[in-house]
């Protein structure tokens, strides 16, 4: 038997139905059992933090809707948060609650999309026909305010862009009442499917200090017991004024991580109820917000300010970074901890942008998710972690 | 349903159900030219490749779900190139994944088309960087180019309804014109390939 059996190379991707997007892996498999899994990223790889060194502040921010398109929301806030925290803006109240209110709507969208797509990879063909109807109303919504269904540009640096109005509200709170029993819906649909359990308890198991060690977050982590999330930890916009719990898993397969998005859903509707009760009224644009500009001067760097070496000689360590004001905010994204890292010289534009991107993270720990399992758990672990190759790339 | 059967079985004409084809009722015969009957054929049942690239890939994916529901119009998402007839290339074209789509697209057979969905397929849209392809255009020949980044939905289907007019309107032979075609984008690329060659 053992004379007949040799180690086989199977390339999944990036043109396949389940990988969502265009991720490439390349297995190595004997028989069944996965050996060794290789991802292979950069399929759309658009160059983002480079194009935005060339882009004022303002410019930049449409960019970032196109890095994690299930939920661009979310993306701006973070952006717009490095940017305020780099300029020291204060944003209004109603700002900052319309910004979570959003970026609430934006979670629930994207994981709407992910039980679609997760639950199709593993076979429920209705969940994804449903969650799609319910993903609608959502994507309503947001044409209703923003003018755009998925790359929103909503926020802007200091506040939001346009104010919401009475309808909106109205047509949010409908949706809100209503939902956590369509979610209910949806886990009548595959939680107590047979299929459904063999697929994922058991598969994909990560225990909390080796999600630690892969620098694993969001629900991706939680699924493993680890207690942390960016809104609880660093609050930012006004997740300090509304109540909320974080769902916590406790086995670390790919159905507690599934177990706690469909949590998440519930606690995001309950942010959104908090949020439209107490919507303060007035601004929604700090005043020393800056202006869409275009840039006046390219940058202002000399050659020799760069040069790391001759600061180090002359141990003026600190002028460099007197020079170089850098920041990094970051926001509870879908998929996990997204982080803007921005060095900025004196002029308009980015000296060096770098996104955080939990996706990129998740596709390295896919190696380890799948070693030893099967093929077919492959699929199961690519959904369970949600990845977006749009983030993941740049 | 008899009654309907009745009705054209006393009925001994030709009943026209689209513009020049007609079937005659009771004995399964369709009268018209063979261009019109191929185009048709192909047009009603255009089975796209599940092939999502970027953003526009969401797009796609809720034109084809329960809201807006492509399939009423007869389009079938197939997830093997063997089996498509229309390629929707839904997003960014790197120069990674250029050669793929290339790939791909020689997989799928005869007739074939192509729609390119969103600024990015149709002009590299606002990524003008060193890593993307400014346009599907330059590797594959394109038979609708819908604007929009992403389009809405509703723009996908007027593409898709566009791209069934054309049809309804080519002559069968539609391999000769893609060889033409197919040696006009060898030809650039090879001029490309000149030009580049001496820059260097």
């Amino acid at each position: 038997m053992t004379d007949n059996t040799k180690e086989l190379i199977i390339n999944l991707g990036p043109q396949h139905p389940a990988t969502h997007g265009v991720l490439r892996l390349i297995l190595e498999v004997e028989g069944e059992i996965i050996k060794k899994c290789i991802p292979h990223i950069g399929y759309l790889h658009r160059g983002v933090e480079k194009l935005s060194e060339d882009l004022t502040y303002v410019q930049v921010l449409p960019l970032t809707d196109r890095l994690d398109y299930l939920s661009s929301m979310i993306n701006n806030v973070g952006f717009c948060l490095a940017i305020e925290k780099l300029m020291g803006i204060n944003v209004p109240e109603r700002a900052k609650f319309i910004r979570t209110m959003m970026a609430e709507m934006a979670r629930i969208c994207s994981h709407l999309l992910w039980i679609a797509t997760h639950a199709l990879d593993i076979g429920a063909m209705t969940v994804f026909l449903y969650a799609m109807r319910d993903r609608e109303k959502l994507l309503e919504m947001f044409e209703m305010v923003t003018g755009a269904r998925l790359t929103v540009s909503y926020p802007r640096i200091g506040g939001v862009r346009c104010d919401i109005n009475d309808k909106f509200l109205e047509e949010l709170e409908k949706f809100i009442e209503e939902f956590p029993s369509k979610v209910e819906e949806y886990e009548t649909l595959i939680d107590r499917n047979r299929v459904w359990l063999k697929r994922t308890k058991g598969v994909g198991v990560i225990t909390a200090e080796e999600a630690i060690n892969w620098g694993l977050t969001g629900p991706t982590l939680r699924g493993s017991g680890v207690y942390y999330d960016v809104r609880k930890f660093f609050p930012y916009d006004a997740y300090d004024k509304v109540e909320f719990e974080v769902p916590v898993g406790k086995n670390g397969d790919v159905y507690d991580r599934y177990k706690c998005r469909m949590l998440e859903f519930r606690q995001s509707a309950k942010i959104i109820k908090q949020c439209i009760e107490k919507l303060p009224t007035g601004p929604i644009l700090a005043e020393e917000a800056p202006r869409i500009r275009m840039p006046s001067s390219p940058l202002k760097i000399n050659k020799e300010d760069i040069q790391f070496e001759i600061y180090l000689m002359e141990k003026n360590i600190e002028d460099f970074i007197k020079k170089f004001t850098e920041v990094y905010a970051s926001v509870e994204a879908p998929r996990g901890e997204l982080g803007f890292y921005i060095v900025c010289d004196e002029s308009a534009k980015p000296y060096r942008m770098r996104v955080r991107a939990p996706s990129f993270v998740h596709a390295g720990a896919l190696s380890r998710l799948c070693e030893g399992s099967l093929i077919a758990d492959v699929i199961a672990n690519i959904g369970s972690i949600d990845i977006v190759l749009g983030e993941c790339d740049r | 349903m008899p009654g309907l059967i009745k009705i054209f079985d006393s009925n001994k004409e030709p009943i026209e159900i689209e513009d020049g084809i007609k079937i005659v009722p009771g004995c399964s015969t369709i009268i018209g030219s063979l261009n019109k009957i191929a185009s048709w054929g192909r047009r009603s049942s255009l089975w796209p490749l599940t092939f999502g690239l970027a953003c526009c890939a969401i797009e796609m994916m809720a034109t084809g779900a329960s809201h807006y529901d492509l399939d009423r119009f007869g389009v079938i998402f197939r997830a093997t190139p063997r089996q498509a007839d229309v390629m929707i290339i839904a997003g960014t074209v790197t120069k990674k994944m250029a050669p793929i789509i290339v790939n791909l697209y020689h997989q799928m057979p005869e007739p074939r088309y192509v729609i390119a969905m969103g600024s990015c397929a149709c002009s590299g849209g606002i990524f003008n960087t060193y890593s993307t392809v400014q346009g599907v255009g330059e590797i594959l020949p394109v038979d609708v180019y819908i604007p929009g980044c992403p389009p809405r939905p509703e723009a996908l289907i007027e593409g898709i309804l566009k791209l069934q007019q054309k049809i309804e309107n080519e002559l069968c032979h539609k391999s000769e014109n893609f060889s033409r075609e197919n040696s006009q984008i060898e030809e650039r690329n090879e001029s490309h390939r000149d030009s580049e060659e001496a820059k260097r």
